[in-house]
């Protein structure tokens, strides 16, 4: 990773200008041209460096419903209850992390009904009290990690 | 994995066209010279009417950018930390926008309280150590000094499942 695939890095995350010829903006402001951008940008989706690159939607304003969960899950249970997890559809993410409520997952339904839904089935398979937050105001959205 | 948005009712054109946009793009924007004149056949618009209805979107908050979303991991960016906190309701708008404006703050959202889990703050963050997103969770406490009753950070130390948000084409 070169200093301009640093710099393209780090651009793009903030996003691509809406303009007729936005690939060409880019390349003025970081110096070279349309084509090296497209190519760099092609390398390093291939390598896996960067994972996507493309419109950022906002799904909630598309309609669906989301809601993080937690569990805590009996150590020796744990790893069961993640392959359940695993297994459902509805299940976009999930993490252990280290505390009690040691499982955290984000669902995703086509409504509120269907969350809750998913919530009681999941306390039925497994018999543990979902911990249901679903975000009621949001601050700040926008990942930077820049290199 | 899906998110099942059901298309059998009438619906206004532009989140038809919003929803046809998230089928086209969901896995990424063609890499192209001309990308809005690639969307634009899709779509069956002008090139014009399909960047006004990006700029619409977008100004709408349905797309929050069309962006590049980095590995984390690859670019050293190993540990995260969900950082927790107890603040009082009637604070909240502005320590929430406190805690967002940070620049390592990823996301940063009010959530309720529960029997058993007081905090009503959330803020993750990312770091390339451990001691990286410590010094992070102390800036923030810094922060809310005695605005804040009680806070915790959730460190993740595995990756259980991460398919990401996914509307289903054959929904349509």
């Amino acid at each position: 990773m070169d200093d301009l695939d640093r710099r393209l890095i780090n651009r793009l995350q903030l996003g691509l200008p809406l303009v007729r010829q936005p690939w060409q903006v880019l390349a003025a402001e970081l110096g070279c041209s349309s084509v090296e951008l497209l190519d760099r940008l092609h390398e390093m989706l291939i390598d896996g460096v960067l994972t996507r690159f493309g419109p950022m939607f906002d799904l909630d304003r598309l309609g669906g419903a989301f809601t993080l969960a937690a569990l805590a899950v009996p150590e020796p249970r744990f790893e069961a209850v993640a392959e359940l997890l695993g297994d459902m559809p509805e299940v976009a993410h999930n993490y252990r992390r280290e505390h009690t409520w040691n499982m955290w997952f984000v669902l995703a339904c086509a409504s509120e009904q269907a969350i809750g839904e998913t919530l009681s089935r999941i306390e039925r398979l497994t018999g543990l009290v979902p911990l249901n937050l679903p975000k009621e105001e949001t601050y700040h959205v926008g990942l930077y990690f820049p290199v | 994995m899906s998110v099942c948005i059901s298309r059998s009712e009438p619906e206004l054109e532009l989140s038809s066209l919003a929803l046809r946009l998230v089928e086209l793009t969901q896995a990424g924007l063609p890499l192209l010279e001309d990308p809005w004149a690639w969307l634009a056949e899709q779509l069956s618009l002008s090139v014009e009417s399909t960047l006004d209805l990006l700029k619409r979107l977008q100004a709408e908050g349905a797309i929050r950018r069309i962006a590049a979303v980095p590995n984390h991991y690859r670019l050293g960016y190993r540990h995260n930390g969900m950082t927790v906190w107890d603040v009082a309701d009637t604070d909240m708008p502005r320590l929430g926008a406190l805690l967002g404006a940070q620049p390592f703050v990823s996301h940063c959202y009010r959530r309720p309280r529960r029997p058993g889990w007081r905090y009503n703050l959330f803020a993750m963050v990312h770091g390339r150590s451990r001691e990286e997103i410590d010094s992070y969770r102390d800036h923030l406490r810094y922060l809310l000094g005695d605005a804040c009753a009680a806070d915790d950070m959730l460190v993740s130390s595995r990756i259980l499942k991460k398919t990401g948000l996914r509307l289903s084409p054959s929904q349509g």
